[in-house]
This record gives structure tokens, sequence and C-alpha cells, in this order.
């Protein structure tokens, strides 16, 4: 580790996956309490025709993958408000409209290729330079932030769509602020884990978590230390035996929450004996139409 | 200057306190230019509590839904105290129970969290719960009965007591008009229970209660007026139509307001009480 360290490019690379691996799982609770995990892989796809977009221009490719992801978010958030389109038949466009316009668009770009995509496809990590580093700094501050700032508002809306615009929430903008915020993520962690395993840091340790937990707040904070640790984990792994870092990362993320599942088992086995001890079924009260069996709950 | 804005403060108060609740007036509501209203007109006075109900189809919770701005009206208005749906902005008044199989979104959280989140129009950013805040959580938690389920996910409760969840994220903000599409839709007894001691709770406040039921069951006692939908009219407006069982009953002698205006054909499978 401490060998690791003294190389600029590692320090570099470890500061990107520690913040990503921290903010990425923020957004990504928001996104599975909504039923909406893989929105980030439908944004992701979208920024990568930002990224062609910012090599036919000579710009670069994180600024127009951010403003390209973010429009694709506020579009499918118009999909599925004008169009009568369910969330996944949105996400299902994004996919398409976003994979096809990057291959097209890097084709038309001076001395551009299919290969010219692949660090962003796969992610590049140890190539973040100093100005990468900023911007990835500076998103993470944003997400972070408007997460703090609208969070009540947020669970209300990713709880129950309905129950937010009878408490007056304005539901269009917020729901815009999630989408767009995911964008500025997935551009996050797009040169981390590149842009097809993206949404991995955001849904598989909110995944992992929730074995464990029973609250939101938890949950999350579970997430962030699991993401965490799996992408100095997972870095750490691609410098030593030298594998892809970010498929490394995602790799010890999906390990993480195989184990979140047997550690989840054993710990409802210990409340369930706890609860048991106590007594806690219910009488029903007296002078009451029985109704139907208590309800199976939806998870 | 300061009397003149202290006058109309005052006759702002009198108007918004002569005003009902609720006021529907001409309110249709078409999806896909199929009428599921047609003109309702209902006033809500402060401090009742209201059943509305009808037959599957007949428009009671698209009525509700309209009386909250969740669905557009094609033509007619809807009033909230005095103020028109569209200006009205003091939703930390409002409750509404939505008419759920679960309480929960695809991540855990807590009894205590869902609950708490009902104050979301009342609470300002970045702050944390007051005493007050936190006193009107627990109260609610208690009023259904979970208090002692408050640290568990909600995913663990039975759909009763998920159901019981949502009448309690209702009055977390203490409102003072409340909603609530079908509580009683797949509850079981101790649930019932518990809705019933909440309606009873917030009726002692004053609060406007507007219920959509299938049938008044236990809580017949509680509902002061029944409104009956049928085809996207009101059929009746008056007591609440007694169970058949008492009507079955000799002697039974149930006084209608008025006469029902509607034929026999308009209102299938409903238990509005009629003599003949």
């Amino acid at each position: 580790m401490a060998e690791m360290l003294q190389l600029d490019f590692m320090r570099r690379a470890l500061l990107a996956a520690v913040l990503v691996g921290m903010v990425a799982p923020v957004i990504g609770t928001f996104l599975v309490q909504r039923r909406l995990a893989l929105l980030g892989d439908g944004i992701g796809h979208v920024a990568l025709t930002g990224v062609a977009m910012g090599f036919l221009t000579s710009t670069s490719p994180i600024i127009t993958a951010a403003i390209a992801a973010a429009a694709g978010a506020g579009l499918i958030e118009l999909i599925r408000a004008r169009a009568r389109a369910s969330g996944d038949i949105a996400l299902a466009l994004l996919f398409y409209g976003g994979i096809a316009g990057g291959v097209v668009l890097i084709g038309l770009a001076p001395g551009g290729g299919i290969a010219t995509l692949n660090s962003y496809l796969f992610g590049s990590v140890t190539t973040v330079s100093t100005e990468d580093i900023v911007l990835v700094v500076l998103l993470a501050v944003l997400v972070l932030g408007v997460v703090g700032y609208f969070g009540r508002e947020l669970f209300v809306l990713c709880q129950d769509e309905e129950v937010a615009r009878a408490h007056g929430l304005p539901v269009r903008l917020l729901s815009l602020v999630i989408a767009v915020t995911a964008a500025l993520t997935v551009v996050l962690a797009m040169r981390v884990v590149g842009v097809l395993l993206v949404s991995a840091l955001m849904v598989v340790p909110v995944a992992a978590a929730q074995q464990l937990t029973r609250s939101f707040r938890v949950t999350v904070a579970v997430a962030m230390a699991v993401g965490t640790a799996s992408a100095v984990g997972g870095l750490s792994t691609a410098y030593y035996v030298d594998v892809a870092p970010g498929a490394a990362i995602v790799l010890l993320t999906l390990a993480v929450f195989v184990a979140a599942v047997a550690g989840g088992y054993l710990l409802r086995g210990a409340r369930g004996a706890a609860r048991a001890g106590r007594g806690g079924a219910e009488d029903p009260a007296p002078g009451t139409i029985p109704q139907t069996e208590q309800g199976g709950a939806a998870t | 200057m300061l009397g003149s804005l202290s006058a109309r403060a005052a006759g702002h108060g009198a108007a918004a306190g002569a005003a009902p609740a609720v006021r529907v007036a001409g309110l249709t509501v078409a999806y896909d230019r199929a009428p599921v209203l047609r003109g309702l007109d209902l006033d809500v006075p402060v401090g009742q509590t209201l059943a509305v109900m009808g037959p599957n189809g007949s428009g009671k919770s698209t009525l509700v839904r309209a009386m909250l701005g969740l669905v557009a009206p094609s033509a007619g208005r809807v009033d909230l105290h005095g103020v028109p749906l569209r200006r009205f902005r003091d939703w930390g008044r409002v409750g509404y129970v939505p008419q759920r199989l679960s309480a929960g979104g695809g991540v855990p959280a807590t009894v205590r969290e869902v609950v708490a989140s009902g104050q979301v129009a009342r609470r300002r950013r970045l702050r944390l719960p007051t005493a007050a805040d936190r006193a009107a959580v627990a109260e609610a938690l208690e009023a259904v009965g979970l208090t002692d389920r408050a640290r568990d996910s909600v995913h663990e409760l039975s759909g009763g007591q998920q159901q019981r969840v949502l009448i309690a994220r209702a009055l977390a903000a203490r409102p003072d008009t409340v909603f609530m599409d079908e509580p009683m839709a797949g509850v079981d007894s101790a649930s019932q229970h518990a809705l019933a001691e909440s309606i009873t709770r917030l009726s002692a406040r004053g609060a406007t209660v507007v219920l959509v039921l299938h049938e008044t069951g236990p809580l017949e006692p509680l509902i002061q007026r029944s409104v009956v939908l049928s085809g996207g009219t009101v059929v009746h407006d008056g007591a609440p139509p007694a169970p058949e069982g008492d009507c079955a009953r000799p002697g039974h002698d149930h006084v209608h307001p008025h006469a029902d205006p509607a034929p026999a054909t308009a209102v299938p499978d409903l238990e509005v009480p009629r003599r003949g």
C-alpha cells in the first residue's frame, strides 16, 4: 500500500476511486428507492455520446459527457411524464440512442475509432490527470450538496411520487434534480469504472447494504462504506495483480453483496429469535369485522 | 398602513373561517376523454367526517385525487379552505393516505423514518427536527399503535400494519384536513381499530376527514355524512347508508334526507337503503 502511494498517478487514482466509491452509492440509494436502479446505466450510455462529442469538437470529454448525460437525464424525465412510456421503456430508448450516437460520432472524429472509446467504456483510473481530479472533486461536492439540501424531499419523492405531489412538493423539479445529480455521478464515475460498469457502483453497494439494515439513513451510510472500501480494495488489487481496476472494483462490490446476503440471513435469524422471545404477536381488537389475512409485505 | 393590513388580515381570517374545507364546483374529470366525474358539486364543511362511497368505477377515488390536485379537471374547480387549488400553498395542513399495498420503497426504511417524512411540507431545510416535530411523530405512532415497531423496517410489517404506517405518516404533520383513499381495504381488525381511533382523534381536534370507502363497516358511528357516487355524479347525500343487515330488519326506519333520484339500474351493487 505504501509503495503504491509513492506513485503520483496512483495517488490521484486512489483519490478519484475513493470519491466515486463514496458518492455513487448515495445517489444510487435514491434510485433504488425509486425502483429506477438502471437509470445510471441509461445515463451512462448517453454520456458515451457526450464523450464522442468531446473528441469530435476537441474539448474535454468529461465536460461534454456531463452536458450530454444531464440532457439525457432531463429527456428521460420528459419521456416518463409526457410520452406515456414507463420508466424501463424510457431507459431502453436511452441505452440504444446513447451507444449508437457514441459509435457514430467517434467514427466522425479526426483519428478517432472505437478503440478511443475503450478507456471510457471500461474506465482508466490510472490515467486520471490533475485537471480530472479537480473536476471529480467539484462534482462530488456538488452531488453531496444537492442530496444534503433536497434529501428530505427526495426521500418522499422516491418513496411515493403521488404522496409527494399531495404534499405540494415540486415533483417535476425534484425528479429533474435527482436525474441530473445521477447524471453528474455517472460522469464522475466514468473515469474510474467506465460507462458499462458505472451503474454497478451506484446500485451494488446499496443492494449489499440493504441486506443488513432496516433504516434508510443507515443504508446510505453502509452503502457509502461498502463503495469506498471496494474502490480502495479493487484499485490496490489491480495494482498488485495487474488486472483492470474498474472491473476489480465492481467484482469486489459483488463479493461484498454475496457476503452481505449471508450476513443478512444470520442477522434476521438472530432478530427473529429475539422477537419470538418477547412474544410479539398481537391480538385482534374486539368488535371489528374480520377481514383478509395479514397481507404479505411486498418488498 | 399597518391598520389596513391588519384589517385585511382579519377580513381574510373571517372569510377563511366561513369557507368550507373543500369546495368542488362543476367538476368534470376525464381519462382519455371518457368522463369519470360529470359536473360534480360538493361542499365539505370544516370539521366534518365525510365518506365518499359508490361501486367500483363510480369515480370516488378520482374525486379525492382531484381534491388534492393529483388529477387535472377538464372543467370545474376545487377550492381548499377558500383558496383555488392552483394557488393553494398551505400543504402542511393537508394529510393524504393513498391506497397502497405497501408502505415501502425499494430501500429499507424504518417506520419512524416513513412517518416523519409526512412532515416534509412543514419542516425547514437543513434543520434538525424540533421537539415539537418529534412529539408529533411519537403521537402519530401512538395513535396507530405502532410505537413499539418504530425502529423496525416497514418491509417487516404485515399489510395492515403498513397501512397504519401510511395513516401515521399523514397524521405526523398534524393536518386539519385529511383525505384517505380506501383505508379499510385489506386491513386486519387491529388496523381497523387503529384507523377508527385515528379518525376519532382527528375529529375531536376539529379536523375535516374525507374517506373513500367501499362500505362503512366499523367506521359507521364516526361518519357524519356520506356521499354516494354512481356514474360520476352524486346519487345520495346525507346520512350514511345503513348496512344491509339493518335495513333488512323489520321495523327499520331509515329516513332519507331527499328522494333518491337515481334509477335503480344506476346503482347496481350498492347497499343504498331503498324502500318499496
